[in-house]
């Protein structure tokens, strides 16, 4: 329940951090809402030697409308996120989700640059940021760069932030007008989804135009269903055609099994829960 | 026995929903939990435990711990030797049942990951946990024995000393006893001319989860040693230390202060108590140690944990003409405080509220590398209503009956009370048609019934079944004769005393320890009645050896059926040691008194004196009767004649998506027979929150070991409580058919929703597939378990 | 060690920390703030919530340190000159406890539910309670209470 004794370091800006994390390195951990990171250090599953708590530099909060994109600092906490109007307007999917992340208090701590940089598989907003083709904005030594969706989840809990580098902001480009819904399977409301679906589409006409389709835990990263996306595409919006094009939602995964259903099991989930998904992002 | 008759006129009290009395504390954060508690000069434990589930400890190097900072000693079975007492087995079943002997720190073996190797005492808990870090043990890994069918062939032994993973055959057979026919007979006949249900249902291991981690403090310093515990039995426990540690029970005193709910859980004499009272004595210090959930999970005891092997054998109207019941249930590593009778408690229920002829049943027992097993909510009863509750509605299929009429054609009429059964228990009132009648009422169970009949037709995605459990149980732990003869170690009395104090107002002391239950609330409404006192004027005091001398603590919805009758009896006392006063101070006969509302008055006058002013009159013993004592306190200890029997009908309706196997609960009923009712809004939490843990196994919770012997649902993030999301309001009733073995006319209800709410969910889960082609899920119920049995058309 | 200042419940109080030091050993070892309690070591219970600058979070899952210059309030603060808070009251009335273990927490996620959804519907106020476990009520007479102390004017 107690943490190993650590180090603790309360940078107020983003270069005060990166310098923090270059002279400290491998024996550093980044402190963003804790959410996650906390429970690990209290069970002793991990023991830094410093933790650089990014809570004080005020800079990674808030919203911001940036023309083509919704940028969201990475220490906004979920419970902002989830209550912003140009997140709703623009970025649908994200707002779907992020309201079913964890519990209330949990989302008044938890931080979204800190959520995608845990990169949990079974995390709600790695999916939704795939699907929305969503921009990762890092900082390091030598400044900052950015790192598209499809780059960014590189293994369980790893992604391309470099040990020597922080998360500081995610572009979510802007989806306006697209329907969006977030289809998260538990047994018990307060468990990691065992699969989630999040879903956004355009419609014309009651044509699905544009689809994208993100899978939160069917493999050791948040996944796209490219294959559902291009089925969907031109397709009415009617149970028949989503359902056959739903069918392709398990292609290229590889779910994991534990107490709550084997890979089988998520395989198939992941068909009727993408169904459902994209019909209810259709408002069908 | 006092009649129900005698019971005062007035009862202004019993039958109100007064608001807890506990609560005011509750609410603002003025508790005593155990973990609150600070002694001066108190040093922390924190326990070094096995990752193995089997092994020999080859070496333990307490070295760099020992030089941590602020550590003062590292503690290992060696430094302890005989001090450290043993875990007792207070119910050995039978004369030749096979026992591990249970040390709470292990000393050259461990039988299950969790168990105790060495203790880091230190100035902070912090500093303890990081110096127990540094404890360097080294294991020789023993082959692990985990899950029934595995133990029972005794090819890998648990204790390998031992020879056998066998601990005890415990057999009831109504041929033998007398109560009945020849169960073999009955279901041979059967097989030619009617229709036999053979199952296998598997009772899943489960975790009490009280919310409050066991946390224990102990103070040796003094004349007496102090122990604080998160327990639900203080007396059982000072018996228990004394006994296996040869210090005399006048030394110790042991308090519960509050405690964070128990359901069974925290009735053990635990490992980690042992240890910090034989490391306080060692040290004389005191000491104090709190589990973290991690630590509670995998060593406070666990529940149910059985395989059940059943044959029920019924005529082709539906008549039930024998039970034959065998089961396998896990112990885990050792024999517990009461967990090698738990199964026996079942042995009693199987038979539930019905009449048929022929009984057999037969309990192995078996030790496996896994946690203990003990009490849980139920203990027993709600394993064997399970058995008998899915096996009546599978009856109702297999005959084409409504499983509410197969029940009905079965159960003991109202007017057959007092019905002695096949499995030798007298049940003394009930009423089971008429709780069934209002239950089918509330829950619109014909139109319900119509919804299923067109969803089926309709080949909806979201199928909709209906479930039932018309349970009854045995509570009110219990007659001591009765006790004797399972063999079980102590009695089943509880003690009161009632003492009138100078100003009028009441101190009660219960030998019953609440741990969530409203004691405090519920006792002071009887005795404000009784006595004719305000309820504010009562305090209930208990939980604290010191303070209640007697008792046998909380469990087996025991409290207010014994407890509760032993304060009816201590007060009562009181009213009669007050009467020879009253008259004297009246100058008036003792048979001219009539005693109502508090008040002792002169018949045909206007003069009276209350009890309380009697109080401070007796206070004074200026003027008393020649040769009475200045007293008017009570004491009384109750030993129960007879077990009571609650019992209700519940009606579940659930949804199943067909889909992905997940299901919901649409609509839950229930109406409970549960006698009068003391405190109803007391009795309607101690139902709903009943209700939701035996949903709970139906639907979320087991405690899953790998083959290795970790327990895999070791956190909360893995063993699933519910939450409020995961749960629905409830419809609950109840109709009042009062038991005859006690003066109040209560019976228990603790446990009463545990029991029956299991079967009542996982019936209707069967009932919305059953067009499916399945006839069972075994629990809990996952979605991947519903979706394959539909997959499959079958069991899963 | 590292020096933090805030105010709990009220006060302000200051003191050096090891950096480990949870938000609530801070309140329960430092401050004998022991109405606010621990239940598990996952963050799944909640019965350690308080709020912080106002919102609920999980007092276990919050470093002291990271709550130096705010404003904390624990159960043992809801209540306002004598008064209980409404959510308290609620919670007495519809008999929504029973151990009482819970509650801190339980009452401290009420109290912010409703601060947010002054008239929340079941559902609403169900899933505004699914990061705290019960184990003895069944959450029927909890959901009740919150409803009773919405009704009661509890989003003050």
């Amino acid at each position: 329940m107690i943490p190993a004794a650590f180090d603790y370091l309360a940078p107020t800006t983003v270069e005060e951090a990166v310098a923090a994390l270059a002279r400290h390195g491998d024996d550093a951990k980044i402190l963003a809402g804790g959410q996650s990171l906390l429970p690990v250090l209290r069970m002793r599953l991990n023991a830094p030697e410093v933790v650089i708590d990014l809570g004080r530099i005020e800079s990674l909060r808030g919203v911001r409308d940036d023309g083509d994109a919704i940028v969201v600092g990475a220490m906004t906490p979920h419970s902002v996120v989830g209550k912003d109007p140009l997140v709703a307007e623009h970025a649908a999917l994200v707002s779907r989700a992020v309201v079913h992340l964890a519990d209330a208090q949990v989302r008044h701590r938890g931080t979204f640059g800190g959520a995608l940089a845990h990169a949990d598989p079974a995390g709600d907003l790695g999916a939704p940021a795939l699907a929305l083709g969503a921009q990762f904005v890092i900082a390091g030594p030598s400044g900052t760069r950015t790192v598209a969706a499809d780059d960014f989840f590189v293994d369980l809990f790893e992604t391309a932030v470099g040990e020597d580098e922080i998360l500081t902001e995610v572009r979510l480009p802007k989806h306006t007008g697209w329907g969006a819904h977030y289809e998260k399977f538990v047994r018990v409301a307060h468990q990691w989804p065992i699969v989630a679906i999040a879903a956004t589409v355009r419609t014309e006409g009651g044509v699905i135009a544009e689809a994208r389709v993100g899978l939160t835990n069917m493999g050791s990263t948040p996944l796209r269903a490219r294959a559902v996306e291009a089925a969907l595409a031109g397709q009415p919006a009617t149970d028949e055609a989503v359902r056959a094009a739903a069918a392709a939602a398990a292609e290229g995964t590889n779910p994991p099994t534990d107490l709550n259903g084997d890979a089988d099991y998520r395989r198939h989930l992941a068909t009727v829960l993408t169904r459902r998904a994209v019909l209810a992002a259709a408002g069908a | 026995m006092t009649a129900l008759e005698d019971r005062p006129d007035v009862a202004q009290e019993i039958g109100r929903d007064r608001r807890r009395k506990e609560d005011a504390r509750l609410i603002t954060g003025r508790t005593r939990w155990t973990d609150n508690l600070t002694v001066p000069g108190m040093l922390h434990l924190a326990m070094v435990r096995s990752p193995f589930a089997h092994a020999r400890i080859t070496s333990i190097d307490t070295s760099a711990a020992a030089e941590a900072t602020n550590v003062v000693a590292v503690i290992t079975a060696a430094d302890l030797g005989e001090s450290q007492g043993a875990c007792i087995n207070a119910w050995p079943i039978t004369p030749d049942q096979v026992a591990p002997v249970h040390l709470p720190m292990a000393v050259d073996r461990v039988a299950f990951a969790g168990e105790i190797v060495a203790c880091v005492v230190a100035r902070s808990a912090a500093e303890a946990r990081d110096a127990a870090e540094l404890v360097d043990v080294e294991y020789e890994e023993l082959p692990a024995v985990v899950g029934l069918k595995e133990a029972i062939k005794d090819e890998v032994l648990a204790h390998p000393e031992l020879g056998t993973n066998k601990s005890a055959l415990w057999v009831f057979d109504s041929a033998a006893a007398g109560t009945g026919g020849d169960v073999e007979e009955a279901i041979a006949t059967a097989r030619e001319s009617g229709v036999v249900i053979e199952r296998e249902y598997r009772q899943q291991r489960l975790i009490p989860a009280f919310m409050e981690p066991r946390s224990v403090v102990v103070d040796p310093t003094g004349e007496q040693i102090t122990i604080w515990s998160a327990t639900q039995i203080p007396h059982i426990l000072r018996f228990a230390l004394a006994a296996t540690t040869g210090v005399p029970e006048s030394k110790i005193r042991v308090i519960a202060p509050d405690v964070g709910g128990g359901f069974g859980g925290k009735l053990q004499q635990t490992p980690e108590e042992m240890i910090a009272f034989a490391v306080a004595r060692h040290l004389d210090k005191p000491v104090k140690y709190t589990e973290t959930r991690s630590e509670s999970l995998v060593s406070a005891h666990h529940g149910r944990d059985q395989i059940q092997k059943l044959t029920l054998a019924a005529t082709k109207d539906g008549q039930v003409t024998g039970l034959k019941v065998e089961l396998l249930a896990d112990l885990g590593a050792y024999v517990a405080i009461v967990g090698g009778g738990v199964p026996v408690l079942g042995a009693f229920m199987f038979n539930a509220i019905y009449k048929f002829p022929a009984y057999h049943f037969a309990c192995q027992t078996v030790l496996t590398n896994t946690t203990w097993t003990d009490a849980y909510r139920g203990a027993g009863r709600p394993e064997a209503t399970f058995a008998i509750e899915r096996l009546m509605s599978e009856l109702a299929e297999e005959l084409g009956v409504d499983p509410l009429e197969i029940r009905e054609r079965n159960w003991i009429k109202h007017d057959e009370f007092p019905f002695t059964t096949v499995a030798g228990l007298e049940y003394d009132t009930g009423n089971y048609e008429l709780a069934t009648a209002k239950a089918k009422e509330m829950f619109g169970y014909d139109e319900l019934r119509a919804e299923q009949q067109r969803r089926r037709e309709a080949g909806d995605t979201v199928q909709l079944g209906i479930g039932i459990s018309t349970f009854t149980e045995m509570c009110g732990l219990a007659p001591s004769r009765v006790l004797g003869s399972l063999d079980y170690g102590a009695g089943g009395w509880e003690h009161a005393s009632v003492r009138m104090l100078a100003t009028g107002k009441v101190e009660v002391v219960t030998g019953a320890s609440a741990h969530g239950q409203g004691h405090e609330t519920a006792f002071s409404q009887i005795v404000a009645d009784r006595l004719g006192v305000p309820f504010e004027d009562v305090e209930v005091l208990h939980g604290d050896t010191q303070i209640a001398h007697k008792g046998l603590d909380t469990y087996g919805s025991r409290s207010l059926v014994v407890g509760g009758e032993a304060l009816v009896k201590a007060t009562d006392k009181v009213i009669e040691k007050a009467r020879p006063v009253a008259a004297h101070l009246l100058e008036a006969s003792v048979e001219d008194l009539e005693f109502s509302a508090g008040r002792f008055s002169v018949k045909g006058t206007d003069a009276g004196i209350s009890v309380q002013e009697l109080a401070t009159a007796v206070f004074a013993a200026h003027n008393l009767p020649d040769g009475m004592e200045p007293s008017l306190d009570a004491d009384a200890t109750y030993d129960p004649i007879n077990f009571n029997y609650p019992h209700g009908t519940h009606l579940c309706a659930m949804e199943v998506d067909t889909e992905t196997g997940a299901v919901s609960m649409r609509k839950y009923v229930c109406v409970d027979d549960i006698g009068n009712v003391i405190n109803p809004l007391i009795v309607s939490g101690q139902v709903h929150g009943g209700l939701v843990q035996g949903i709970a196994q139906a639907l979320w919770e087991e405690a899953v070991y790998d083959d290795a012997g970790t327990l895999v649902s070791g956190t909360f993030t893995d063993y699933l409580l519910p939450t409020a999301a995961d749960t629905i309001s409830f419809e609950i009733d109840h109709t009042t058919t009062p038991s005859i073995t006690n003066t109040l006319g209560t019976k228990g209800v603790g446990e009463a929703g545990t029991i029956a709410s299991t079967p009542a969910v996982v019936n209707a889960i069967v009932d919305a597939v059953r067009h499916l082609g399945v006839d069972d899920i075994t629990m809990p119920c996952t979605p991947q378990r519903v979706w394959r049995a539909i997959q499959e058309g079958g069991r899963a | 060690m590292v020096r933090i200042s805030l105010t709990v419940d009220g006060a302000k109080v200051s003191d050096d920390v090891e950096a480990r030091t949870l938000l609530v050993q801070y309140l329960r070892e430092k401050l004998g703030k022991t109405g606010t309690v621990i239940g598990c070591d996952t963050s799944n219970c909640g019965a350690c919530t308080v709020h912080l600058n106002g919102t609920s979070v999980k007092s276990c899952n919050v470093l002291a340190v990271q709550a130096d210059g705010a404003e904390v309030t624990t159960i043992e603060g809801l209540a306002s000159n004598g008064q209980l808070h409404p959510v308290q009251e609620a919670f007495r009335e519809c008999h929504g406890l029973q151990c009482g273990f819970c509650t801190p927490g339980m009452i401290m996620q009420s109290a912010d539910l409703l601060k947010e959804n002054p008239n929340p519907s079941e559902e609403e106020i169900r899933l505004g309670l699914e990061g705290n476990l019960c184990r003895c009520t069944g959450y029927h007479n909890i959901v009740k209470a919150v409803q009773h102390a919405a009704a009661a004017g509890g989003a003050q």
